[in-house]
């Protein structure tokens, strides 16, 4: 563990450097996402600044597709923020499972963290911790490294994305390619592999049957429980000691 | 700025944060069961698969499953790399150029 003071300008330097480095795959995929959200929003009546303090303040790219599709459709207050609330409610599950590596983290710094929690970050801070050598400030680092990718590209297809070519370099596979990788490495052995499977399948067959994105939140609770029942009934305990 | 956008805006900014944030103050605090634990250290690998298959089968609105999308059957090769390599860059980057490449084809 790195020491805790906290104003230590060069382990904030490093660690900075450290993010940045781990979140580059999150960034491209921000950037091809947030470029479309920008074109999306504005044709759904969006300004560009609206744009930007919409991707400031509630970062969370799905939604906000959402917003601007019923913004664009007449929808008024309640019926977006209700929206909104029930599509980021997934949210829960990430920040319950990395609360375990933010422990007796300093409330505000917890306050600060909790504001980038997304799919992407998610995905990359849990890996890092769990490989170790990954602290708070490391985490916060890709956490608002990729904010400000978000806030930039949207704000920036808001202005002008029209006239980039959508598609480009595959830039649209970035997030579900880096996705693969990272459940790669989550996959510590038979359980957790039939845990992964369980879930996909299920999210596949949630998603079909039910609109919304419901189906990320009940096929991973769902997926877990049955991993814990699995680990207490068969004796799977043996493979506990991954590297954790 | 108008000041409906501007509510709606700041609406969705408050209930988005709440389930980000009250789960890490909740659970950061105090010593959690060993089943918690054991349930937790599932979730990442359950949340990555139904990010993944879902994004990758289905398509549409409404979703239905659609096999013949290049998301699809990109994946089997970026999987495989992935598998092999452990590296993440490499995987993007291996994933973006086949998908590029496909795109062109299909």
């Amino acid at each position: 563990m790195i020491p805790d003071d906290g104003r230590n300008r060069h382990v904030w330097r490093n660690a900075i450097k450290e993010g940045m480095k781990a979140a580059w795959p999150v960034c491209l995929g921000y950037i091809a996402i947030g470029l479309a959200f920008g074109v999306i929003a504005r044709k759904a009546g969006f300004r560009p600044l609206e744009i930007g303090l919409m991707s400031l303040l509630v970062y969370a790219g799905s939604s906000q597709f959402i917003a601007a599709a019923m913004l664009g459709a007449g929808a008024g207050f309640l019926p977006i923020v209700l929206t909104t609330f029930s599509v980021n409610l997934r949210h829960i599950l990430m920040s319950s499972s990395l609360s375990i590596h933010l422990r007796h983290l300093e409330a505000r710094r917890l306050a600060i963290f909790a504001y980038g929690v997304t799919d992407e970050s998610f995905a990359v801070n849990m890996t890092r911790f769990r490989q170790g050598c990954w602290g708070w400030r490391q985490a916060l680092a890709v956490n608002h490294v990729a904010n400000l990718t978000w806030v930039a590209s949207t704000t920036a297809g808001g202005i002008g994305g029209q006239f980039i070519p959508s598609g480009a370099f595959g830039l649209d596979y970035a997030l579900i390619a880096m996705f693969v990788c990272l459940l790669v490495f989550q996959l510590r052995g038979r359980i957790h592999v039939l845990v992964a499977i369980l879930a996909g399948l299920l999210a596949v067959i949630i998603a079909v049957a039910l609109p919304g994105n419901y189906y990320i939140l009940a096929a991973s609770f769902i997926a877990a429980s049955a991993g814990l029942g699995l680990r207490k009934m068969k004796g799977f305990r043996s493979e506990k000691q991954g590297p954790s | 700025m108008r000041s409906e956008i501007l509510l709606i805006i700041i609406g969705m900014g408050v209930v988005t944060y709440l389930p980000r944030c009250l789960p890490l103050f909740l659970l950061s605090r105090r010593p959690l069961p060993p089943w918690l634990i054991d349930w937790l250290d599932f979730i990442p690998a359950a949340i990555l698969s139904a990010l993944v298959l879902p994004a990758i089968m289905t398509a549409g609105e409404p979703r239905h499953i659609e096999l013949f999308r290049p998301e699809l059957w990109v994946t089997f090769p970026t999987l495989f790399f992935a598998l092999k390599t452990k590296s993440l860059a490499g995987t993007v980057v291996i994933g973006m150029g086949l998908y590029w490449l496909a795109s062109l084809f299909i």
